[in-house]
């Protein structure tokens, strides 16, 4: 496993960093194949959306260098960008993937686009066989990973916004939004964003009432709504589910007899009150009311802030899921890197073990089907048990991140030929502890 | 003794049921309440199975003693529950469903020497439609109940804007006002057929209906609290606070009208 990856992301790079790295989608295929060519490249993937640019590759040896694949591909020396990279290897780098997959390095943690992105350009790498072994196997597990975090955690399930927050408290109370209407009152800038998400979760139709005429014209055109001028307001209201205020009146518009009189007109059919104004335009004391819910914008900025603690507490769960989940993975590729070391030891010995039978054959003379038998049966047990110990420590050293240590000295003492040196690893120290530096490199 | 059998391996999957309603409470698990749905679909094929071989042992609808009809009625339960479902795909009424299903078979499984009606009525149609009527509209009432108590629960976290706790994830306040009123409108037909069956049944075993009968005058009492309910909901839309005061009226007359019973002179299930 030598896993390299560096990038950008929004965190480490401006804009006009990551523009200069991204990769439009049509020419993907072909810079993950040209990043599979690279010499030093057994297998690679590049990630490219609008907040990162991340090159991924399964290293063939351990002097080669990511940079030099996007000198050659982007033709520049990197001057402006180089340090703005990130670069990460071995179970740093498992740990980066894994992250970004769970969404847990994204500018809104937690929001689910990121992994169907991660997805596509595994996907197109694949495609063009840019991914194969082992590579292959980190994204799948990357995968998994995410999907335990969004099952196990609740890291992406609450809104930051004040718009989404009163969407969420909408669907709390409607379910679906489709059918449902919003009537605004007071024609300003938050109200229209706060309408324009409810519209786009399917609410229908759009009221709006202000006391300069004109603007509720032109805000009602903007979505296809209706005009309503303000002094029929109390008599039009009860048509929506959903009310919207933000006046500059320094009154309550609504007070509670106004909602009693609205919930016998709507025949307790519940109504959602969202009072942005300040000022406040609606008597608290309707929230009393059975049926109507005011919420008021203190109430909503508490209901993002809660939200956003709760993010927090849980991606903190999401990342010890993710520590876990890596040294998982480290470990079963460190079984697998020690497969090889084992296979030879006992071909070593085996082929050890008959040519002294051979060679002692002759002087045993004819034997017995049984003395046969005796004489393999005894060798082999000999054989066994000396190799028993061996590759038991073998396989616990494969457990742990100095393992690369003993496999070599095993390779040493029994003087075992590498056969694959991909395979087989004899990495240096240095090159599989932390030295993959988090962060910018200077 | 099979009939018995099958309720008690039914009993052991509503269990699973009963322990997710109890964890409910505290936290969500997706995996437990996927256990708990899976485990109350092979609970209601047993459970099923036992009502079947029940009616196949005495040749009748079978609900002729109080366990095999408690037996039925956590039966038509679940099935409401599972429509309710099927619908909306929420497991959430799970909390109140759960535990009176796994009570009711729970006597049910554990019960005695079941108390058998011998009268000749039994083998009336009537009392056979009675039955299943009523109990398919207790059903209703149980469900339409339990909505009404998840409905105040939701109603209340909304109106205290705690965004968190242990009810952050009710189905929406529409989803369950749904489930409320469809499985009333459902119920009160059944019931109301129900209640003509039985004095029809009552008309031809006894010759007349005594309605100072405690059974005849809690069952008549509950259906009026049943109409009350319908009528306040259609004509004022109530919903929320009232009507699920409305429905625990209507739930408690039902209950004792069952209590009954065991004192009414026309109703009971020991043979007069």
């Amino acid at each position: 496993m030598r896993f390299q990856l560096i990038g950008v992301n929004h965190k480490t790079a401006p804009v006009e960093v990551r523009e200069r790295l991204a990769i439009p989608e049509s020419r993907l295929p072909e810079a993950c194949k040209r990043l599979a060519e690279h010499p030093a490249v057994a297998e690679g993937m590049i990630v490219s959306t609008c907040n990162r640019v991340e090159f991924i590759a399964n290293m063939k040896n351990g002097t080669g260098d990511l940079r030099e694949f996007l000198r050659e591909y982007f033709q520049t020396d990197l001057s402006g960008i180089e340090n703005h990279l990130y670069e990460f290897r071995e179970h740093d780098a498992v740990r980066h993937v894994f992250r970004v997959a769970a969404s847990l390095d994204s500018m809104v943690v937690g929001e689910p686009q990121i992994l169907g992105q991660v997805k596509e350009a595994y996907a197109t790498a694949r495609a063009v066989g840019a991914v194969r072994a082992q590579l292959d196997q980190l994204f799948t597990r990357a995968f998994a990973v995410a999907k335990r975090v969004r099952t196990e955690t609740a890291v992406g399930s609450s809104s930051v916004s004040i718009a989404s927050v009163a969407v969420e408290l909408a669907q709390k109370i409607f379910g679906n939004l489709s059918g449902k209407s919003v009537y605004l009152v007071g024609a300003g800038k938050m109200s229209e964003l706060a309408a324009r998400h409810l519209l786009a979760h399917g609410a229908a139709s759009l009221f709006v009432a202000n006391r300069t005429y004109d603007r509720a014209i032109r805000l009602a055109q903007k979505f296809d709504g209706q005009a309503i001028e303000f002094h029929r307001l109390y008599d039009t209201c009860d048509r929506a589910d959903i009310v919207i205020t933000s006046t500059g009146s320094p009154n309550f518009i609504f007070r509670r007899e106004h909602g009693e009189k609205l919930m016998a007109l709507r025949k307790n059919r519940p109504m959602f009150f969202i009072d942005i104004a300040v000022p406040r335009d609606v008597d608290p004391e309707m929230n009393k009311i059975d049926g109507l819910f005011v919420y008021d914008i203190d109430d909503l900025q508490q209901a993002v802030s809660s939200h956003v603690a709760d993010r927090k507490k849980e991606a903190e769960k999401a990342e010890a899921i993710v520590n876990y989940e890596v040294e998982k993975f480290q470990a079963r590729l460190q079984t697998l890197d020690v497969v090889p070391t084992i296979v030879s030891l006992q071909d070593h010995l085996e082929t050890i073990r008959q040519a002294e039978i051979d060679r002692v054959r002759g002087r045993l003379g004819s034997m017995t089907t049984d003395q046969e038998l005796a004489v393999e049966a005894l060798t082999r047990g000999i054989v066994n048990k000396i190799m028993h110990t061996p590759i038991s420590t073998l396989k616990t050293a494969a457990r742990d991140p100095e393992s690369t240590t003993v496999i070599e000295l095993v390779r040493r003492l029994f003087n075992l030929h590498q056969e694959d040196g991909e395979r087989v690893a004899v990495a240096s120290k240095a090159d599989r502890g932390p030295s993959a530096n988090k962060g910018v490199k200077d | 003794m099979m009939p018995l059998i099958w309720l008690r391996v039914a009993l052991v999957c509503y269990a699973v049921g009963l322990l997710y309603a109890l964890v409910a409470l505290t936290r969500t698990s997706e995996t437990l309440s996927k256990l708990a749905l899976h485990a109350s679909y092979l609970g209601m094929v047993f459970h099923l199975v036992s009502l079947t071989e029940a009616v196949v042992q005495n040749g009748q609808l079978a609900s002729a003693s109080v366990h095999n009809s408690e037996s039925l009625l956590a039966f038509l339960i679940m099935v409401g529950f599972m429509l309710a479902y099927l619908v909306y795909k929420t497991t959430t009424p799970g909390i109140v469903v759960f535990p009176l299903v796994f009570l009711l078979t729970f006597v049910a499984a554990t019960g005695q020497q079941p108390l058998v009606f011998t009268s000749i009525a039994v083998k009336h149609g009537w009392l056979a439609i009675h039955i299943l009527m009523i109990f398919t509209g207790y059903a209703a009432l149980f469900l339409s109940f339990g909505a009404s108590i998840l409905y105040l629960l939701q109603e209340r976290a909304l109106k205290s804007k705690s965004s968190s706790g242990m009810f952050s994830r009710l189905p929406s306040l529409q989803v369950i006002d749904d489930i409320g009123y469809r499985s009333l409108m459902l119920g009160f037909p059944f019931m109301t057929l129900g209640l003509i069956a039985g004095s029809v049944v009552a008309e031809s075993t006894y010759g007349r209906v005594d309605f100072l009968d405690p059974k005849i005058l809690l069952s008549i009492l509950m259906w009026a609290v049943y109409l009350l309910m319908v009528f306040t909901r259609l004509s004022a839309g109530w919903r929320g606070r009232r009507a699920a005061m409305l429905a625990s009226a209507a739930f408690a007359t039902a209950i004792v009208a069952w209590v009954a019973n065991y004192f009414s002179a026309m109703h009971r299930f020991i043979a007069s």
